[in-house]
């Protein structure tokens, strides 16, 4: 049977990101392929662009604006590497610190932690991203 | 399809006489498709006497359970065709990972709060979990989460002239949000019901009600006027009416659906009530 269009996000991504429109911590929600589908205001500061309600933006597109660096070695993040994008390939959460770039090139640490949304069904759903600045360092 | 209506009520049965209109029994609708499927939306007590009333010669029937909150399973245990040897029973429930279907039935169906088990059913049913996609006969159906407390799927029915039912009996899509009602793709249920030739909808609450009840599960009436009006429901009828409301109650709050929402044609959800649903 042919599926119709989906012009609706399943609800816990809805729930989710009502969550996250109420919380202080930044936080990030993808789609099961890793499209961008919302972060919150605390997010923005961090990540110094304004998210567009407008807009789904396909994994490809978002990993090559939001720059992220091994802070150990320095090089540029393969999008593999992502934690969303690995918590979504392995279906299990991932907590790792790394080096954002903002736009305006400032760098700072930062810390990650990534969680599938798993369904009650077992269907991925998408993932979240919760990250904070290391000001450990 | 034709669509009855056996129990409108949520939460609790409320039989009486201030109720006598929309009715006292819990959520239970009888979809009867035009190739003789037998659809039942939910196991409230109103199944109980829809089984009595069931022609003697049908095959197969179809329970749909949105949920496994007590309203909506109560008629399971006495529900005459399951005590039978003739039909054949189904029953489709949302899916979960961590307990089966057959489980968390028996948690009712068993002592204590129930004296037979289900695998001591004379008809012992067929249990499946309801996927996003099946079909019943020549119906095809969609099952897709919404928003209301432990697992609740709605459903929505298509039969073949293209007729389509939305039943989201227990719903709450304004849950968080600090407008409802927010753009489509972010408001829970609203796949389920776009364009649908009748939508069967939770309206527990009045507007005054709903504040004090964020996070029960349900929808008020200016709530339901705004989804059915996103969604371009053609007919409306608001369902699992509050026990605390009586008959003059629920007509006023009919009334402010109707007015809220002008381009939709609003049914009032009455037990009892039966309509042939066409396609626009
Ligand atoms: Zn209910
Ligand atoms: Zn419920």
């Amino acid at each position: 049977m042919i599926a119709a269009p989906m012009a609706q996000h399943p609800i816990e991504l809805i729930l989710t990101r009502e969550l996250a429109s109420y919380l202080a911590t930044p936080m990030f929600l993808v789609g099961p392929e890793g499209e961008l589908l919302f972060y919150n205001e605390p997010a923005e500061g961090l990540l110094g662009y304004r998210f567009d309600e407008a807009l789904e933006i396909p994994l490809n597109e978002w990993a090559s604006t939001y720059q992220l660096f091994d802070s150990a070695s320095g090089e540029r993040l393969p999008i593999d590497e992502f934690p969303v994008v690995a918590a979504l390939r392995e279906r299990r959460p991932h907590h790792t610190s790394l080096t954002y770039q903002r736009p305006d090139g400032a760098r700072l640490p930062i810390v990650v932690t990534s969680i599938p949304l798993i369904g009650q069904g077992g269907e991925l759903l998408g993932a979240v991203a919760i990250f904070w600045e290391d000001r450990r360092g | 399809m034709r669509v009855e209506l056996w129990g409108t009520r949520g939460s609790l049965p409320a039989p009486g006489t201030e109720t006598t209109r929309y009715g006292g029994n819990t959520s239970s609708v009888l979809v009867v498709g035009s190739e003789g499927e037998h659809i039942l939306l939910d196991a409230g007590t109103g199944i109980r006497p829809l089984g009595l009333a069931l022609p003697e010669d049908i095959a197969r029937l179809d329970i749909l359970v949105t949920h496994l909150h007590m309203d909506h399973l109560q008629g399971l245990g006495f529900f005459p065709p399951l005590f039978g040897h003739h039909v054949e029973v189904h029953i489709w429930g949302p899916p979960s990972t961590t307990m089966s279907l057959h489980r968390r039935l028996s948690r009712y169906l068993s002592p204590p709060l129930f004296p037979v088990r289900l695998r001591d059913m004379p008809r012992r049913p067929e249990l499946h979990d309801a996927r996003p996609y099946f079909r019943v006969g020549s119906i095809r159906v969609r099952a897709d989460r919404i928003c209301h407390p432990g697992g609740t799927v709605g459903y929505r029915l298509t039969d073949p002239n293209g007729s389509c039912l939305a039943y989201l009996p227990d719903h709450e899509p304004a849950l968080g949000q600090r407008h409802f009602p927010a753009a489509r793709e972010w408001t829970s249920g609203f796949d389920l019901a776009r364009h649908a030739d009748l939508l069967i909808h939770d309206a527990q609450y009045t507007d005054e009600e709903y504040p004090d009840h964020v996070g029960w599960g349900h929808t008020s009436v200016s709530q339901l006027a705004a989804l059915a009006s996103l969604a371009e429901a053609r007919q409306l009828m608001p369902f699992h009416h509050d026990p605390s409301h009586d008959d003059e109650q629920l007509d006023a709050m009919t009334a402010v659906v109707a007015e809220r929402a002008p381009s939709v044609t609003l049914l009032p959800g009455r037990e009892g009530s039966r309509l042939e649903l066409a396609p626009a």
